[in-house]
């Protein structure tokens, strides 16, 4: 079988995967998320967390719940990371100093997981699987509750409440999460990702040399950070690492983990509105726009596009691992930056101008294609409702989507949470640029450090978490910088989208009139493929421009 | 006697509650479960598919080793972390960096030089360095390219050492995931001697026959 045949099946086969996932994945969340009965287990888990399971919230109530939570979770966690070498399994580990506790605390918490530090040289087993793995599972939690309580906006009526903030985050975690990481880090144990306590091991090796192995519950730690959409490696070299990604099976098998929650909320999203159609829509743009930046990626990669070292040495190789060659990388790397996830089984600055330009792209489309758990949905619901605004501006009349209106007060919680993120990269990165001794933390020159800096506040700001790892981000100023940034990041875009959750739950459904746009054809769909890249490409030009586009035409 | 908690610190610590429960359940409860089903069910798997000899370990067959000046071993791919578990990584070079063309350049005059073969037909996996720093595998083109040089220096026919790498050639896997590599690791092993035992693992689904003993000279 030829190279390009192979790699061309298994791309289909991902889409074959996910496709089959869709409705089984998309329903069972809807009926996690809107069923009236308890588990027992889950009746456990509010009495021991002292919540009231019953009572629904308003929005604000909600919101506090989010915050609440995420508040304690980074002060936990933070301080877990400095006291790590009282604890247990810590392997001698010294504490994390505190600039990169913060940051490392701020980044698990809001489901970004930069890393500034070296998981293998710098953590103990137990902060890793009790710390960071814990926050794994509740940060995409918390992404799915949200997205919740707004898909409940457009169902309820004449409403404060809008969902059960401490019992959406338990049930997603319990009925969904759980389970399936469970039965996946199986699968990866079996296919080769360990799964034990061992601390380091010295070893004298084949031809008699000395090399010191690490061990590690990774397996348990890899399963949900791709299907959280988390992305923090365990090791340094995240899922390049043969330990965390040891075959071109396990290197599948994460890629439709890191895809599949995401791909399949729509769905989720149909069904609670209770039209199905609505779901295909939201799912084909997320579809189409992800098809294309694979395509990019990959062309650039197998031809070496404007790469004097990729020419030099005959492809694309630098920075990838022979056993998943440039399909399997390429086919990591795209999905890996338009899901939040930021996990890595290449190094993504060594790949091509415009390859290594396309996964910045990717997160600056605010990771919506398919995006992370549950912030995917909230992300393209808003550009759905900014693109039915555009819409009725065309024809002159008051728009509406899903039959609540959009009036003022919700457009302005749409454009808040539009304008958010880009101010927050580009005045970061403007400022990183600005300061001669942050400039310096660039590995490499020219566009090409830039873009590393434009990558690093992209990253964090989308809570995203990979990056163009030349950087060297592990100074106080980045690691507070970019701790600020991730916080920012998250919970501003949340506070507007619960906002406009509850604005929409208290209006009573205007009904469907000749007048009213369908947001279910394939008119829709171009229109709002058209509004991510119009407002997305706008916004972002003049800085794409200094990094990857200059280097690519140079 | 103290009144009750204000609001805000009854609600934070309400969620420090719950993320105390989360801890327990998805923290230790759930990566114990799974340590304990892999070490009862997938052992080899879970404690990193070692290569033992005379019951000591030797090296895992995931992770690359550093191999040295000798050439009667197989040479791994450069590694940005000279295969030191403990600092995996890549060397994060751009993509028109001209220090990556300048090593990409002395890589492959050096290959050419050391496997006496002509500097173009050095294959890309050798010029390069690998994502983690630990790549076990390099390609086929790479393993049959230093057949002579280690049949030589081990003074074995090349058709002897040949077959050895032929037997280590592993392909896609289902046919058609990833790229087709030779475990660099698993094959010095085997050239290492036959009195090298094997205690490991499936992991890559290949298919692949493996040598239980190799060929010595």
């Amino acid at each position: 079988m030829t190279g390009a045949l192979a790699g061309w099946l298994q791309i289909l086969a991902l889409v074959a995967a996910l496709a089959l996932s869709y409705r089984p994945l998309g329903d069972h969340l809807a009926h996690t998320l809107t069923t009236a009965r308890h588990l027992r287990a889950e009746r456990l888990v509010y009495r021991l967390g002292g919540v009231d399971g019953d009572a629904d919230q308003g929005w604000p109530a909600y919101l506090r719940g989010v915050l609440a939570f995420s508040a304690v979770s980074v002060l936990f966690l933070y301080g877990f990371l400095r006291l790590q070498n009282h604890l247990l399994l810590s392997l001698g580990r010294q504490p994390m100093p505190a600039d990169q506790a913060f940051n490392t605390a701020a980044s698990f918490a809001t489901n970004t997981n930069w890393q500034s530090y070296s998981g293998e040289s710098t953590l103990g087993h137990l902060v890793q699987m009790a710390g960071l793995a814990v926050q794994n599972f509740v940060s995409a939690a918390v992404g799915i509750a949200v997205v919740a309580a707004l898909i409940r906006g457009f169902t309820r009526e004449r409403t404060d409440q809008v969902g059960n903030f401490w019992v959406d985050l338990t049930r997603i975690v319990v009925r969904v999460l759980l389970p399936i990481a469970f039965v996946f880090a199986i699968v990866l144990v079996a296919g080769g990702v360990i799964q034990n306590f061992h601390g380091v091991e010295s070893i004298r090796t084949v031809v008699g040399g000395h090399q010191n192995l690490i061990g590690g519950p990774v397996a348990s730690q890899e399963a949900i950070k791709e299907l959280g959409t988390n992305g923090g490696g365990f090791y340094n070299a995240n899922s390049a690492h043969p330990f965390e990604n040891p075959n071109p099976f396990t290197n599948w098998l994460e890629i439709y983990l890191l895809l599949v929650i995401s791909f399949s909320l729509p769905r989720t999203f149909g069904r609670m509105v209770g039209d199905h159609r609505q779901g295909y829509a939201i799912v084909t743009v997320m579809a189409v726009i992800w098809a294309a930046s694979v395509a990019v990626v990959t062309v650039n990669e197998l031809h070496s596009v404007s790469s004097r070292a990729g020419h030099a040495a005959g492809g694309m190789l630098e920075g990838k691992e022979q056993r998943f060659g440039i399909w399997a990388s390429a086919l990591f790397a795209a999905p890996t930056t338009l899901t939040s996830t930021g996990a890595v089984n290449s190094a993504h600055d060594s790949y091509t101008p415009f390859g290594g330009g396309m996964t910045i792209f990717n997160m600056m489309l605010g990771e919506i294609a398919p995006g992370g758990t549950g912030s995917g949905l909230y992300g393209i619901l808003i550009l759905a409702i900014i693109a039915v605004f555009v819409a009725g501006l065309m024809v002159g009349r008051t728009p509406e989507y899903l039959g609540k209106k959009l009036g003022a007060r919700e457009m302005k919680f749409a454009s808040l949470y539009i304008l958010t993120t880009p101010a927050i990269v580009l005045v970061g990165a403007g400022l990183a640029m600005a300061l001669p001794g942050q400039r310096a933390a660039m590995l490499n020159h020219g566009p090409h450090g830039f873009s590393e800096v434009l990558y690093a506040f992209t990253s964090a700001a989308n809570n995203n978490g990979s990056a163009f790892a030349g950087l060297g981000a592990n100074t106080a100023w980045y690691n507070t910088a970019l701790g600020l940034v991730m916080l920012l990041g998250r919970y501003l875009p949340m506070v507007f989208v619960l906002a406009l959750a509850g604005s929409l739950a208290r209006q009573q459904p205007v009904p469907v009139t000749a007048g009213t746009l369908p947001t279910h054809r394939p008119q829709f769909v171009g229109l709002l493929t058209g509004v991510v890249l119009i407002v997305v490409g706008l916004t972002y030009f003049p800085a794409l421009s200094l990094g990857p586009l200059a280097e690519g035409l140079q | 006697m103290p009144g009750p908690l204000p609001r805000t610190v009854r609600h934070h610590l309400s969620a420090l509650r719950m993320l105390l429960v989360f801890t327990a359940v998805t923290g230790i409860l759930y990566p114990l479960a799974v340590t304990g089903v892999a070490q009862l069910a997938l052992p080899d798997q879970a404690d990193g598919s070692r290569i033992e000899r005379h019951g000591r370990t030797v090296g895992s067959s995931l992770i690359g080793q550093r191999v040295g000046p000798d050439p009667k071993w197989f040479r791994p791919r450069p590694s940005a972390g000279g295969y030191d578990p403990l600092a995996s990584g890549a060397s994060n070079l751009g993509p028109n960096n001209p220090d990556l063309v300048k090593a990409v350049e002395q890589r492959r005059a050096a290959v050419a030089g050391y496997d006496k073969v002509a500097p173009e037909d050095v294959p890309v996996d050798a010029v390069t360095a690998s994502g983690s720093g630990l790549d076990p595998h390099i390609s086929p083109t790479y393993a049959y390219q230093q057949v002579g040089r280690v049949a030589k220096a081990r003074g074995l026919k090349p058709a002897t050492v040949r077959r050895l790498v032929a037997e280590h050639v592993q392909g896609r896997v289902l046919g058609f995931l990833g790229e087709k590599r030779v475990n660099v690791v698993e094959l010095n092993a085997a050239l290492a001697g036959d009195a090298l035992s094997r205690r490991v693992r499936g992991g890559g689904g290949s298919g692949r026959a493996r040598p239980r003993a190799a060929p010595r000279g």
